[in-house]
């Protein structure tokens, strides 16, 4: 993913688009010229931004919120350059528009963990730029040099008349001035508001059930549907007696799509009901015998032939041979779903004249692409609100479920709420690929590694999602975090075997990353052990030319109180991993009881991400990856039978839970360096630190996930 | 057939097939959207509501059971986010997508009125409702807030 946005944003760089600074800056209103949530009286500054008479200033919020903080995040971003008082500052979700694009995509979408590397500019310009505005509105208003009049804390101030104006009085005047070329932004130095644990604006929402998800939307006339798609991957419906979907109170119409069919009903539970009562037939399609036992036969073939290179590096071949000691270890991941607490659902409205759609969505842009090939609009004639997202982890980016909204609403000639079971949502998910890696090193007398040979074979999910990055059988998103090692080893090859199966594979919680983090930070806790050395100083002594990660290995280790005695039983596992721009190092701490009960007794996190905006969600993002890591290292599996998923609740798909979740301590590194992402980077080190602490406890190495099919469990 | 409920104070006749879940006659019969659908099989607890002052999970009761019972869900926790689970959960800045929320404050409050000091083995023991986003360090932490309050 990484690469990929460095692709993109070259390609939006080379398309002129930043060159043009009102359309960076995004003073061109949404169509209409005002903004969607604009009250009488308020007076929209610029696209992100209106004040209303009693100060209130509502920020637009061009990005997903889906736990990851970015409604808070930023407009904190606007409000600092403002000079407005927190309690002020409001925040809303911005309509489809260019304007709102992601500026490292080109696009309006939310992922790779760049909402606010994306913004940290234009979103302070913005904010910036109105506050000009309105001292210049003041200066005229008062006949006094725009020099003399200072913003502060939601007001313009004329120290030498004592004139004093709120933001709210000024805000109608400042919205006719013509907005300055040029805006002075403050230096790190005189930020009063980032860096600081500003409350979040969506907590109070969050608390008291009023926050609008997905699956809340609430139009007139409209119908609920429920769907169910065929079982096995591929496969089309052929025919469905409607007779007794119909039959059930309360059901409206029963409507066959190409894939599945759906029910629409009065609300939720008619619907299910319906649909449960139908005998669909499918056509099962070409994958109807695929399970993991051929897919398992096909990664591991491709493990014996030569990949495609994704990074060479002095003479891996030839230092393997000569050195002292070498090391060879299969390692193996299985499919993942994303499992959002809300399931996927949308809301669409087709009428003659257009559609509108009410999502939770991380993928505004690909919605309205989606959305207008298939109705034969221009993308901008489709309308997209976006609604507070139940959790999004890459799933939200794709739009199969609001397609298939768009298509029951054009039916049945209603308005329509799709909501898919927990069942639909685990068994029609894009699955974080499974992958198996060979890996081999070598080490020299003196215990150091000299060569380092990763061969990764897995499904390419940039094959189907964006085909562009893919190139010379490489799938950036397949290698990342593997071919872009911080370790010293002179001789390094990175090989990848692309294979295809039906199971439709997606972005899940850091990508390529989550897999390679445990391949490549496993493997080399096994060179440490092997060369008789500390993980942790086998580690450091290969990072000596990167002093980011190594601060970041050291600031972990030592509040985990490395190479301090453990507590009686308890053992430590240590693994880094850079991604998404952030540096990230875990140290977990367990204890395992017999019957391969595994306490979970601490991770400790340290994470370099350039600059901190608000350190509260940096440390929430930082608990929410490591649970996201430890609750697939221990439980995660989809297993493919008979070319369909056989798990499909929180049943037989586990979730790390209240009782089992460790203390997590989280320290910030304040590097300075380049900005980088916090919603994923917490994730990868997770499974390797808790799999290198249980080999530290038992001396079994972990070579395939989850703990869970090794008889291990959390207690 | 008709269905005789007390919601959050308010006496409602609901007709609705008398197996239908109560969460989806909260939510779809009468508009509170605040309990939330997760799982259908009473796995998640994010339809954690109060039955008679008990948590329960609403997606697998059926309203029948719930007849003549007095039901409060998140709406009518406190109408102005001033219950104590609330105000910890603000102060300790619990949530992050939300989602899964008012099941775990309803469950926190359940605990606490018949628990009001709950140890952490209690609060395992109560607390069985998934978080994707892993807000479970900071819901203890509220939870032992909202015991100090």
């Amino acid at each position: 993913m990484q690469t990929m946005l460095n692709v993109s944003r070259r390609r939006f760089l080379q398309s002129g688009a930043a060159a043009a600074g009102g359309l960076v800056l995004g003073f061109h209103l949404p169509a209409g010229g005002r903004l969607a949530g604009a009250a009488e009286g308020e007076a929209a500054i610029n696209a992100w931004l209106r004040i209303a008479p009693d100060d209130t200033v509502t920020v637009t919020v061009a990005h997903s919120e889906m736990g990851q903080g970015v409604y808070t995040s930023l407009p904190m971003l606007v409000a600092e350059e403002l000079e407005v008082d927190w309690t002020k500052v409001r925040a809303e979700f911005a309509p489809a528009d260019q304007v709102y694009r992601n500026r490292l995509f080109g696009i309006q979408a939310t992922g790779g963990s760049t909402s606010i590397r994306s913004s940290f500019d234009h979103l302070r310009q913005a904010g910036a730029t109105a506050r000009e505005m309105l001292r210049r509105a003041a200066a005229e208003g008062w006949g006094v040099p725009v020099e003399a009049c200072r913003a502060q804390a939601g007001r313009v101030v004329h120290e030498a008349s004592g004139r004093a104006a709120g933001y709210g009085a000024l805000a109608g005047a400042a919205a006719k001035l013509e907005p300055p070329a040029e805006v002075p932004l403050k230096k790190p130095g005189d930020w009063s508001l980032i860096g600081t644990a500003a409350a979040r604006l969506d907590v109070p929402a969050k608390v008291d059930g009023s926050a609008g998800f997905g699956i809340d939307v609430k139009l007139p006339g409209m119908l609920t549907a429920t769907v169910l798609a065929s079982p096995v991957f591929g496969g089309r419906l052929k025919s469905v007696d409607e007779t007794p979907a119909l039959a059930v109170k309360g059901v409206r119409a029963v409507v066959p799509l190409e894939r599945a069919v759906a029910v629409v009903a009065e609300g939720y539970w008619p619907a299910l009901k319906g649909l449960e009562a139908l005998a669909p037939v499918w056509d099962e399609g070409p994958h109807a015998a695929m399970s993991d036992v051929t897919i398992r036969a096909e990664l591991s073939a491709a493990l014996k032939q030569d990949g495609a290179v994704a990074h060479n590096e002095g003479d891996a071949t030839a230092a393997l041979a000569g050195a002292d000691r070498r090391l060879e270890a299969a390692y193996e991941v299985p499919y993942l779903a994303h499992a959002t607490m809300e399931p996927m659902n949308a809301t669409a409205r087709v009428t003659d004249t257009g559609v509108e759609i009410w999502a939770p969505t991380q993928g505004q842009g690909p919605i309205q692409h989606a959305v207008a090939g298939l109705l034969g609009l221009a993308p901008e004639q489709v309308k997209v609100h976006t609604t507070f997202l139940g959790g999004g982890f890459g799933r939200r980016f794709e739009t199969d479920f609001v397609v298939q909204a768009v298509l029951v609403s054009k039916a049945v000639g209603a308005p329509v709420k799709l909501v898919w079971s927990r069942e639909e949502d685990m068994r029609q998910d894009f699955y974080r690929p499974a992958a198996m890696a060979r890996l081999r090193a070598g080490l020299n007398a003196a215990g150091e590694p000299v060569a380092w040979h990763v061969r990764l074979a897995a499904p390419s999910i940039m094959s189907r999602a964006l085909p562009d990055y893919v190139k010379d059988g490489i799938d950036p998103s397949s290698v990342e975090g593997a071919a872009d090692s911080p370790y010293a080893i002179a001789n390094q090859r990175i090989e990848y075997a692309m294979r295809h199966f039906g199971v439709p594979v997606g972005f899940w919680r850091s990508v390529g990353n989550s897999q390679n983090a445990f391949f490549v930070e496993s493997f080399l806790d096994e060179l440490a052990h092997a060369a008789g050395r500390d993980p942790f100083a086998f580690r450091r002594a290969l990072l000596a030319d990167k002093p980011r990660h190594r601060r970041v290995l050291e600031t972990a280790a030592e509040a985990a109180g490395w190479g301090r005695t453990a507590p009686e039983g308890r053992f430590r596992g240590i693994a880094l991993h850079e991604s998404f721009g952030s540096i990230a190092a875990e140290v977990a701490e367990i204890s395992v009881a017999k019957g391969r009960g595994i306490k979970l007794h601490r991770m400790t996190c340290a994470i370099d991400c350039g600059r901190t905006i608000n350190p509260d969600t940096v440390v929430a993002q930082m608990e929410s990856g490591i649970v996201y890591g430890l609750t697939a290292a221990l439980f995660g599996r989809i297993t493919i039978a008979a070319g369909r998923v056989q798990e499909g609740n929180f049943d037989s798909y586990p979730m790390l839970d209240l009782a089992q979740m460790p203390e997590v301590e989280v320290r910030i590194v304040e590097s300075g360096a380049a900005l980088g992402g916090v919603g994923e980077p917490g994730t990868p080190p997770a499974a390797p630190a808790l799999t290198n602490a249980l080999f530290a406890a038992t001396g079994m190495r972990i070579r395939s996930l989850p703990l869970s099919r090794h008889g291990f469990s959390a207690v | 057939m008709a269905v005789n409920l007390k919601v959050n104070g308010t006496e409602r006749r609901i007709e609705v097939g008398p197996e239908t879940p109560l969460l989806w006659v909260l939510r779809d019969t009468l508009g509170l959207t605040g309990t939330k659908f997760g799982c259908g099989i009473a796995a998640c607890g994010a339809c954690t509501v109060h039955v008679d002052g008990a948590a329960i999970r609403s997606c697998v009761t059926p309203v029948e059971a719930v007849a003549g019972a007095e039901v409060t869900t998140i709406e009518g926790l406190s109408s102005d986010r001033g219950h104590p689970v609330q105000k910890a959960w603000i102060a300790e800045q619990v949530p992050q997508c939300g989602y899964c929320q008012s099941g775990m404050i309803m469950a926190a409050a359940a605990l606490l009125s018949d628990t009001p000091r709950p140890s952490d083995a209690q609060i395992d023991e109560a607390m069985t409702n998934i978080c994707r986003c892993g807000t479970y360090v900071r819901v203890r932490r509220a939870i032992h807030r909202a015991a100090r309050a």
